[in-house]
């Protein structure tokens, strides 16, 4: 272990304030596992952290707008690109997307493939409770499970390149999304009692360290191969 | 598919739970971080903080108590009282609250919904709207709103209140019968189905429910969450009790 990681040690769980969201039970979900979470405010903490929470309440050109004022989009999506532990949660996982219905014009981070759309309103909009999630064998996270949501948008489809869990609230969308450290979770894992606590835990425990060889690259085709 | 929530209610009076009947004659309940604690560990799929003295003192719902909550449990919490700006809105986020519920300054100034829906997300804004049947003939609904904790009537129209809280970002209705609140009778099945034809956001029934039946026929009725209080605080139910017997009713539930 390097003397910059020593310095931080194994309790580093940053968060990234974007502006507006349930930090609080976040940090509280965190604590609960014995960890000491504590706000990042630069892009160089970002980059140094080994874990990264990028939590979601709000809008997602409000969070977009957060992200690139403070100069932090290009140390998020260096870390997502990397497959360092980082993890997403609800508007942090559309924010990783390309684009969003509720922002026509407004480029994401662009790390997943694909525009968040609205859900479909054969069912209520927000979809707030507790809904079941199906996960694909070999995941190293997500597990299928019954979670807590609160969103009005979603992906519809898993994205090339990303190990997707699925849910259904009318029509089919991306509960999850997972690939070496990085986890992407539509629901919120911290308001997930027992099943969200254990999900947390298997991310600090398992995923690959901060300075492994991830190499996110070779599991998706290169752009002149998908041709 | 989502199953209905089951969400147990904490009206907290300087820092202590209290419950009364038609938000009158309040005794004291317990410690909200105890009780919340308990309730997680029962199968509450949410829980709902109103500090029912905030209002008429002039002030936000206390922060102290919020956390206290907060660092218990990990479901999720709905925190309404006193809350008149976004600000207040947010400094309850940063206390602890995953969700904000508003009632008497939204129908003093109903844009505070569409303020906390644009910064937070409509998930985040909830209308606690407390409804009584009435006989005025300008609420063609047959219901009222009530403010200040059941207080004054205003005259406005609970169907209409509702259908213009949803349009203004509200994303949910914390909808409670001020006529059943604390009574036991059942929730009110009517105010539920003329809010429920209004709106297309999530309802939460709240007021009058004391057992699996009244919870059944609320959601029956159109409601998303059954709501109570007093019925777990008192120990007549546990949360998985309830749940088996919904379960065994025909109703969606998380186990």
């Amino acid at each position: 272990m390097s003397a910059a990681r020593m310095a931080t040690g194994p309790e580093d769980v940053g968060i990234v304030p974007t502006g507006v969201a349930n930090l609080e039970a976040v940090a509280a979900a965190f604590r609960r596992l014995g960890r000491t979470p504590r706000l990042l405010d630069s892009a160089t903490g970002i980059s140094s952290a080994d874990y990264v929470v990028l939590p979601g309440v709000g809008s997602f050109a409000g969070g977009m707008a957060e992200l690139r004022r403070r100069g932090w989009a290009e140390a998020v999506r260096g870390r997502v690109e990397q497959g360092r532990p980082t993890l997403a949660i609800c508007l942090g996982l559309q924010l990783l997307c390309e684009e969003s219905e509720e922002a026509p014009g407004t480029a994401g981070l662009g790390c997943v493939p694909g525009r968040v759309v609205r859900l479909a309103e054969s069912c209520r909009v927000p979809q707030l409770g507790w809904n079941r999630v199906a996960a694909p064998a070999g995941t190293v996270f997500l597990r299928s499970s019954v979670v807590y949501f609160a969103n009005s948008y979603g992906l519809e489809a898993g994205p090339a390149g990303w190990t997707a869990a699925m849910g259904r609230h009318g029509s089919r969308f991306v509960a999850g999304l997972e690939r070496g450290g990085v986890l992407a979770c539509q629901f919120h894992p911290e308001l997930s009692g027992k099943v969200g606590a254990g999900l947390l835990k298997r991310w600090l425990d398992e995923s690959p360290g901060a300075a492994a060889a991830f190499e996110p690259r070779a599991q998706r085709p290169t752009l002149a191969a998908a041709c | 598919m989502l199953n209905v929530r089951v969400i147990p209610c904490l009206d907290v009076r300087d820092g202590r739970v209290v419950k009364g009947v038609r938000f009158d004659n309040l005794a004291d309940q317990g410690d909200p971080a105890r009780l919340a604690r308990r309730y997680e560990r029962e199968g509450a799929d949410e829980l709902v903080i109103l500090d029912v003295s905030a209002t008429a003192e002039g002030r936000v719902a206390r922060f102290e108590t919020v956390g206290r909550v907060r660092d218990e449990i990990s479901i999720p919490l709905t925190v309404g009282g006193g809350v008149r700006t976004a600000e207040d809105a947010g400094a309850l986020l940063e206390a602890g609250a995953d969700r904000v519920a508003v009632n008497t300054a939204a129908v003093e100034r109903p844009e505070l919904l569409s303020e906390i829906a644009t910064r937070f997300g409509a998930q985040c804004a909830v209308l606690a709207l407390d409804g009584g049947a009435t006989s005025d003939e300008t609420c063609a609904s047959g219901f009222e709103v009530l403010t200040h904790s059941g207080s004054r009537r205003t005259g406005v129209d609970a169907a209409e209140w509702s259908r213009q809280a949803a349009e203004l970002g509200a994303g949910e209705i914390l909808l409670t019968s001020f006529d059943r609140d604390g009574t036991r009778s059942g929730y009110d099945l009517a105010l539920i189905g003329v809010i429920r034809e209004a709106v297309p956001v999530p309802i939460v029934a709240s007021g009058g429910g004391a057992h699996a039946g009244h919870m059944c026929a609320a959601v029956e009725a159109g409601a998303d969450a059954v709501l109570a209080a007093s019925i777990f605080h008192q120990g007549d139910w546990s949360i998985g009790r309830l749940k088996d017997r919904l379960q065994q009713l025909g109703v969606a539930v998380r186990r």
